[in-house]
């Protein structure tokens, strides 16, 4: 690629300052105040709030404490449910049901694609808040839509919040996030030449060998892009608080909601941002690997 | 308050019109209170009484003063979250109502001030403190120092409906439970004349946050001869009495389904046991006198249909007679909830001023009308209100409060967890209690704590 520039270097650094600015005091301070508070014992209300004590790594040890690690409402806990969410609801939900949507919805008529493409993004678009309130109305007890039909059909209604919590956040994600992966695999079958499918079709190849042995293939980078982008926003989501504050008995207490709990509700900063780090920690790597896969891309590309 | 904005303003203002009049002051009062909703009393009281009167007031002194009140309709645990991460941050609003039991850990953690150092010494001259007793002064008080005036105190109980009573072939006149064996034997007998029922709620679980500890875990606990803390103030973290308690939980939720177990674990859990008693599937609530006062009074969202009729009140029992608290057969709790000052207020002389007006005899006599309760002040009047007569006769000489302390919050937290594992079936009892016990060292420390088994 060749280098050329609008600017010079100094009105580009110019340019950029405020920029730097805003990101220094909004990013780049917060995040090493975070890591020192993640060092003390500060907490909102209390004694600790106003004189915290430096405790080292005690949060991190506390954290990681072997006895305690797996009990429910307790940093393991939440981090084994968190990669269980993460491949229930974003590996196998979200791109899989994405990559299914999007391969049929090249075969069928345009217009039946058109509706079924509205119908999936408008599951993503729409703000959290209505959403969680819809889902919240749908799967409730006594006067929920879902029991509704479920009596409707003759069958016992289902206490959905309180008995399959976690099954319904990862269905609930899995719905809510799947038309990303729809779009995104949607884009990368068209970019294959058609001949290649006409040519298959000439063969008499099915449709499933059409996928595997040509698709597949060929959108390998957009996959791989796919599962680490997905993994790392289902990662943080917060949007199941909507459905069962993390409840009941953190049966739904993924990280990002243990970590408000501690943080905002029980007012343990210093705690709130041990978990923090941690989860910084986590993020870094998917960032790096996505950072690796792009650049590899990008090599492949040139 | 957006200090920000109204800074700005008032710069702006003074340097427009530097010969005009006063300048305009505004308040902000938030409660947990919605007109037609929850505390829908209070809310009707500050707006249609305090408000009106207050503004006449101050602009018969030459001063022009908005009073706003902001109507929260969440939770109470929400309300404190915001007020603390509010006060944190000097925003928030002026005057704010607040839950007693609060103030240690919010002074100690620098988010209130003594009314005192707020709004000088006018609040020392306030003719109305001569006719609040020193007890109730202590509901919104710590280490001696006011931080807030309290409305009045309260007391716990059992509401009961008389028809279910009756459809199992009791009496709820002549019946008064002495313990806990004859509270579940009439809930087993209601429960077999109506199995959809759910005949006891005793508070557990998250959710309900401090209305968990204080109607649910605490009456039952105080049944048992003992309190969250020992007489040196050290919290007891093992004990007979937390297994019997939570045996108790266990009795009425998980082996022989007594009470409504889904909405100990919902989040508006609450709303849903007021539900049901509304609707005749609870016979028994172990509630505050506010479910009187406030949640079932006729035009509430909650209100009991023909309630003089169906509903009546017996004392909480202890475990066994004479097992209870001092010795006693009954037990009960009282707290106190009241208004406070956000130390961060641009305006402290007026929020003193309405915060005391609001505390006047004239102004707590109008709230009589809207709401009849036992007011902090002597002079005020108690309405002709039997029930509120019979039960401060009965329950305020047996009662007794929580620990005045910065740590009780957190504990009162690890309570409603407790009680949470228990109820959700996810615990049992032993184990229960030793998580609770794991909990409360790691936020006392080992010292403060006390082992009794």
């Amino acid at each position: 690629m060749k280098k050329f520039s609008l600017l010079s270097t100094r009105a580009g650094a110019v340019f950029l300052a405020p920029a730097a600015a805003l990101v220094g005091i909004f990013v780049i301070i917060p995040f090493f105040w975070v890591i020192f508070v993640s060092f003390t014992n500060q907490t909102l209300l209390g004694r600790t709030a106003l004189e915290p004590d430096f405790v080292g790594l005690q949060n991190y040890v506390a954290l990681f404490n072997p006895a305690t690690f797996f009990t429910r409402g307790q940093f393991g806990f939440s981090l084994v449910l968190t990669i269980q969410f993460v491949l229930l609801s974003a590996l196998v939900g979200q791109a899989l049901l994405g990559l299914v949507l999007a391969w049929l919805s090249q075969a069928v008529s345009p217009s039946l694609k058109t509706f079924l493409q509205t119908t999936v993004i408008a599951a993503w678009i729409l703000p959290e808040v209505v959403i969680g309130f819809a889902w919240f109305a749908f799967l409730d007890y006594d006067n929920g839509t879902l029991n509704m039909i479920m009596r409707s059909l003759g069958l016992p209604p289902g206490d959905w919040l309180l008995q399959q919590p976690f099954r319904v956040i990862v269905f609930f994600n899995t719905w809510r996030g799947a038309a990303f992966s729809m779009m995104l695999f949607n884009s990368a079958f068209q970019s294959i030449p058609p001949s290649y499918f006409q040519a298959a079709d000439v063969a008499g190849a099915s449709s499933w060998q059409k996928l595997r042995d040509i698709a597949l293939p060929l959108i390998r980078g957009h996959i791989v892009t796919d599962l680490i982008l997905i993994t790392m926003w289902t990662f943080n989501v917060f949007t199941p608080f909507l459905l069962t504050n993390g409840g009941p008995s953190y049966r739904t207490e993924i990280l990002s909601i243990y970590t408000y709990r501690i943080a905002f509700k029980d007012f343990e900063f210093g705690k709130g941002a041990a978990v923090g780090v941690v989860i910084m920690l986590i993020n870094l790597v998917f960032a790096l690997a996505y950072l690796r896969i792009a650049r590899i891309k990008t090599a492949e590309a040139e | 308050m957006r200090k920000g904005i109204q800074s700005l303003l008032l710069g702006v203002s003074a340097a427009v019109a530097l010969s005009g009049s006063a300048i305009a002051t505004d308040l902000d009062i938030t409660c947990r209170c919605v007109v037609g909703g929850v505390n829908s009393g209070t809310a009707e009281w500050i707006q249609k009484k305090v408000i009106p009167a207050f503004t006449e007031k101050m602009k018969a002194q030459g001063k022009d003063v908005t009073v706003k009140l902001t109507q929260f309709g969440g939770e109470d645990e929400q309300l404190t979250q915001q007020l603390a991460l509010d006060f944190s941050t000097g925003a928030g609003p002026d005057i704010s109502a607040f839950d007693g039991f609060l103030i240690p850990s919010f002074v100690q953690g620098g988010l209130l001030k003594p009314l005192e150092e707020i709004a000088g010494p006018d609040v020392a001259s306030w003719d109305g403190w001569s006719h609040i007793a020193d007890g109730t002064k202590a509901l919104m008080s710590y280490q001696g120092k006011p931080y807030g005036i309290a409305l009045g105190t309260d007391a716990r109980m059992i509401f009961v409906r008389r028809d279910l009573f009756q459809k199992a072939g009791l009496d709820a006149d002549s019946w008064q439970p002495k313990s806990w064996g004859e509270l579940l034997d009439a809930a087993r007998k209601i429960k077999a004349a109506d199995p959809d029922s759910f005949p006891l709620q005793l508070n557990a679980g998250v959710s309900m946050g401090e209305a968990t500890t204080m109607q649910g875990y605490w009456m039952a606990l105080l049944g048992t001869g003992e309190q969250v803390t020992d007489e040196n103030g050290k919290y007891i973290v093992a004990s007979q009495g937390i297994l019997d308690t939570l045996r108790l939980y266990k009795t009425i939720y998980v082996d022989d389904k007594l009470g409504d177990q889904r909405a100990q674990l919902l989040s508006d859990g609450r709303n849903r046991t007021f539900a049901n008693f509304r609707d005749g599937k609870t016979a028994m609530l172990v509630e505050g006198d506010w479910f009187y006062r406030s949640v079932t009074a006729p035009g509430a969202e909650f209100a009991v249909a023909d309630r003089e009729k169906v509903m009546t009140w017996k004392k909480m029992p202890a475990a066994q007679p004479g097992k209870g608290l001092r010795g006693q057969d009954f037990v009960t709790i009282s707290g106190g909830t009241g208004f406070v000052i956000n130390p961060h207020t641009d305006a402290p002389k007026e929020s003193w001023e309405l915060l005391s007006f609001m505390n006047s005899q004239e102004q707590l006599t109008a709230f009589q009308e809207i709401q009849p309760a036992i007011r902090i002040r002597d002079d005020v009047a108690i309405p002709n209100s039997p029930f509120l007569t019979e039960t401060a006769k009965t329950l305020l000489p047996i009662t007794t409060a929580r620990p005045n302390d910065a740590s009780y919050n957190k504990v009162s937290t690890e309570i409603q967890r407790m009680t949470e594992s228990v109820v959700s079936g996810e615990m049992s009892p032993e184990d229960a209690m030793a998580q609770y016990k794991a909990a409360i060292v790691a936020i006392v420390g080992e010292e403060n704590t006390v082992s009794r088994l």
